[in-house]
Order: C-alpha cells, then structure tokens, then sequence
C-alpha cells in the first residue's frame, strides 16, 4: 500500500489569524491517502484509495463485448460506470441498491474518465467500472474516481493522461481542501459550498460540481487550489502504479 | 468464464485419488483471514477472506415496529448483494437467484440457531424494537461465498455494538455507540456446506468445484445441533451419503469454530 500525508505549503507565519478546520488540518491539507492496486483478483484492473476515512474500492473489467447487441456502438469503444455505497458505508444504513444519487454520481464519473480513455479502437466493446464505498466521511465521488483511474491503468487499458479528482469546500468564507462530513455540514456564516472538481495532470478539467454559494472569484480560487490538491494525488497515484510494476 | 469440461473432468479425476486442484484434503478449508472493524458506520463490519474469496459483512441498527406476530421481539433482516465487481459472473440489476438464496440461507442458519437474543431487543412490547440488518458483499468471488457468508455475520454479530437511544426522542443518536453489545447466546452457530462431486465429498470448493458440484447441503448448528438446512442443486442423494455429508459438517463445524475462536472473544 503506498501512503501519502499532506504537506501544507502555508506556513502558521503568514496565517495567523488562521481558519480551524474541525480536525485541525491546514485548509490546503489533503487528509492521509493510502492507495493500493490489485486488490480483487477476478478483476481485470482493480485498486483501493483512501481519504482518511473515505474508503473507495474499484473494479475493471473488459475491455469485453457488449452484450445486448444493440447497446454495441461500432465506432468506439463505451465506458460504463457503476457508483453505489455499501449499505453500512454511512451511519444511517442506506437501502441497498441504486438511487438518484448514486444513478448521478455513476454517470459523472464516467464523464470524469472518459476524456483521458483511448477507447475509440475498441469498437462493439464495453469497459465496465464498478466503484464501491466501504466506509464514508464525504468526498466519496472523488475517493471513487481516483480509485477508478488507478484501476484503468491497472487494467492496462490505453490512457492520455491521469486524473484526480477532490473536493474544495468554502465553510463561511473560508476555501478548503478535501472536505469532511464535519465540514461538508458546517452551518456558520455563509455555510458550506462543496466543489468536486476533476483535473487531468495537465490540468484540464474533466468534472466539476458545485453546490451551495461563491463568487466566480472565489471559485477561480478553488480551482487552483484543486490544481495543487490534485498534484499531489498524482503522485501518489503514480508511485501506487510503480511500485505495483516492481 | 464457465469452467471448462475438460477442467471439471480433471477434478473429478483427481477426487477420484483423494486429490484436490489445490493440494488440500478433502475436508480442509483454505487459509482463512478474519478484519474486524473496517468500516467505522457500521455497528459491526468485517472482512472475510478465504483463500481468494473476499466477503465483507456489516451490522446496521434501527429502531422500528414489530412484526404483529412478534411484538416482542427484535427484527433481523440479512441481505446480500452478489456485486459485478466480485465477478465477471455477475451482473448489475435486481439480485438474481444465487443473491437471493445466500442471503436466505445465512438469515434463516442466524435465526434459527437463535444465536440473536432477539426477545432481548424489544423497546416497548407491541410498538418498538431494534432490528438488526446484517449485509453482505461479494469482493472476490472464487467459491463457497455462502460459509464465508456465515462466518462473516457471526464474526460481525459479535464484534457489534449497539447505537445510543435516546429515550425521550425515541429515537437512535447516530455515530454514537454504547459500550453495550447485542445480546447473543453463549453457543456459537456455525454454517457449512458440503458438496458432492463424482462419490466424493468436499467442503470449502473453490470456483471449478462449486461449478462441476452435483449437489450440496447447507447446515447450520452448534455441537451435535443442527438448526437449519438446505440441499441445494438437481441431483439427488442416497440417505447413507446424505448421512456422510452431516458427518463431514459437523466435524468442519469444530474445526472452523478452532478457526474463528481468536476472532470471538
């Protein structure tokens, strides 16, 4: 398993009438990563990555045909996504089995993979990604993309470039990496605009969600705080997949 | 992937001897690795690891009303979901027979063995009690997800604890535990299944022998005890090798609770 924990380049210097976050990290500090490749043997590219108490695991399987015949498209290959949370993953069990939210979220992580897939070659064929949460504290969508990405490559499948995905928060006015339950239901102020963005190491951005209230200023803000945050989650992904190769 | 026939009738040749794919005696489980605690929402959670199947099981609790035939008792309900991540066996969709069964099983071998005390979870006689979900997911699926299944509920029952009530709101305070745990029996329940190939019989079969398996039996029980059971698969039975079969669970029943003992306390 390779770990990884968060270097704050704010100094307590410059800040000191600083923001205390619930769990007194610095506001650019990721919670400890923890990621792993090959956790399911059956699977043909599968990986495990964690924020702090956010555990996501993920499977690929394929490239395969698509079966039933007319879901096949000739011209390219298909990314199918699957998000869902273990029954017992939250601490109000949720009933097993899709919902809305999970329908959503499964749809947004395909659109957050897709653009770094070189599928176009594989025609009729479906490439299936199932993400599970075991254990949540927010941030789950973005547990589960970096653990996808990390299972794409894994599974050898063409890729352009990466992506890492996390989420920025703005608790009152404060911007924040790597959001918590705690602070994703903060209350004072302004309270809490959470903001998962996606970016490909080149920095482009391949998903972003928003909700709750910011100024564009502010979020041109959380954008290049993303920028660092997702550096940094790079990394890690790129050291988990090397030393899988050892 | 179907197992091929040519690898079924190798197994067969191979039991024929005496001999598994993997080595082991006819009656020897795989390694076994048993994690308590792997998903801190859960009033209880572990993972299962047999050979290279992976099961995760885990406890929730709530409050609700009773059945009307029960109203003093707490509820059970057991789930299990046959994940496509586990398998490329398995698709997504409403949970197809396999799915339905495991479930089924592991819920009537845990009430059955009456190893919940559920008389003890009732709040208020005719309006309120716990029930208690106990859920479970493949990860890796490479045969008997069922026995994993059973000891993953066993091992997550006794490892749980119980959310806090608060009794003017009537309602469960969540993220918050006691120090209590479920009332539980003192006996512990354990589930195997035997299956027959060819004349021989085996326990813990990996993926090739579950698939080439003519037919199994499920039990549940403690001791000499036997509290639930199923055949399973077309094939029938002659009564002495139904007999050797609930000779071979009961002698892996102790040898898994030997297993298991560490991870009870």
């Amino acid at each position: 398993m390779t770990t990884f924990k968060s270097k704050s380049e704010i100094s307590t210097q410059t800040n000191k009438d600083s923001f205390e976050r619930p769990d007194g990290r610095k506001i650019d500090e990721i919670r400890p990563m923890k990621a792993k490749v090959g956790i399911i043997p059956n699977a043909d590219g599968s990986a495990m990555f964690s924020f702090g108490d956010t555990i996501a695991i993920a499977a690929v399987y394929g490239p395969r045909k698509m079966h039933p015949q007319h879901s096949q498209d000739p011209e390219k290959g298909t990314l199918r996504c699957n998000y869902n949370m273990l029954s017992f993953s939250v601490t109000d069990r949720i009933r097993p089995g899709p919902s809305r939210r999970s329908t959503e979220i499964s749809k947004i992580t395909e659109w957050a993979l897709e653009p770094i897939l070189m599928i176009d070659k594989f025609n009729s064929m479906v490439i299936d990604v199932h993400i599970h949460i075991i254990q949540a504290n927010a941030s789950t969508r973005c547990a589960g993309i970096n653990a996808a990405a990390l299972a794409l490559a894994h599974a050898g499948i063409p890729m352009r470039d990466m992506v890492s995905s996390v989420s920025i928060g703005k608790l009152d006015k404060q911007l924040v990496v790597d959001v918590n339950k705690d602070e994703e239901d903060w209350e004072e102020g302004e309270g809490a605009t959470d903001i998962p963005i996606t970016l490909t190491s080149n920095g482009e951005i391949t998903h972003i969600q928003l909700d709750g209230k910011i100024t564009s200023k502010e979020l041109k803000d959380a954008i290049e705080l993303a920028k660092k945050a997702t550096k940094q989650i790079y990394e890690l992904q790129k050291k988990t997949l090397k030393e899988m190769k050892e | 992937m179907e197992t091929p026939r040519l690898t079924g009738e190798r197994i067969r040749q191979y039991l024929e001897q005496g001999k598994r794919f993997d080595g082991r005696d006819l009656n020897e489980f795989r390694d076994l690795k048993i994690e308590t605690g792997i998903s801190k929402n859960a009033e209880g959670s572990v993972r299962v690891i047999l050979g290279k199947t992976e099961v995760l099981v885990g406890i929730k609790m709530g409050v609700t009303a009773p059945y009307p035939d029960s109203p003093d008792k707490g509820n059970l309900m057991v789930t299990s979901e046959l994940l496509p991540l586990s398998s490329e066996r398995f698709e997504s969709g409403p949970p197809k027979f396999p799915a339905i069964e495991l479930g089924r099983v592991i819920d009537r071998f845990i009430r059955e063995s009456k190893f919940i005390e559920l008389e003890k979870l009732c709040i208020k006689e005719g309006e309120k009690v716990w029930e208690i979900f106990i859920d479970i997911y493949s990860i890796n699926s490479d045969g008997n997800l069922m026995d994993a299944a059973g000891i993953g509920a066993i091992v997550a029952l006794k490892h749980a604890k119980m959310p806090k009530y608060d009794e003017k709101e009537e309602k469960i305070i969540r993220g918050e535990w006691t120090d209590k745990k479920i009332p539980l029996k003192k006996e512990i329940p354990i589930s195997v299944t035997v299956h027959k190939i060819g004349n021989s019989f085996i326990v813990d079969p990996i993926q090739e022998e579950e698939d080439i398996s003519e037919t199994r039996v499920t039990v549940g029980g403690h001791d000499e005890t036997i509290h639930s059971l199923q055949k399973g698969d077309h094939k029938s039975l002659k009564i002495e090798e139904f007999h050797k079969m609930l000779d071979l669970a009961e002698e892996t029943r102790a040898s898994i609770l030997d297993k298991i003992g560490k991870y009870l306390k």
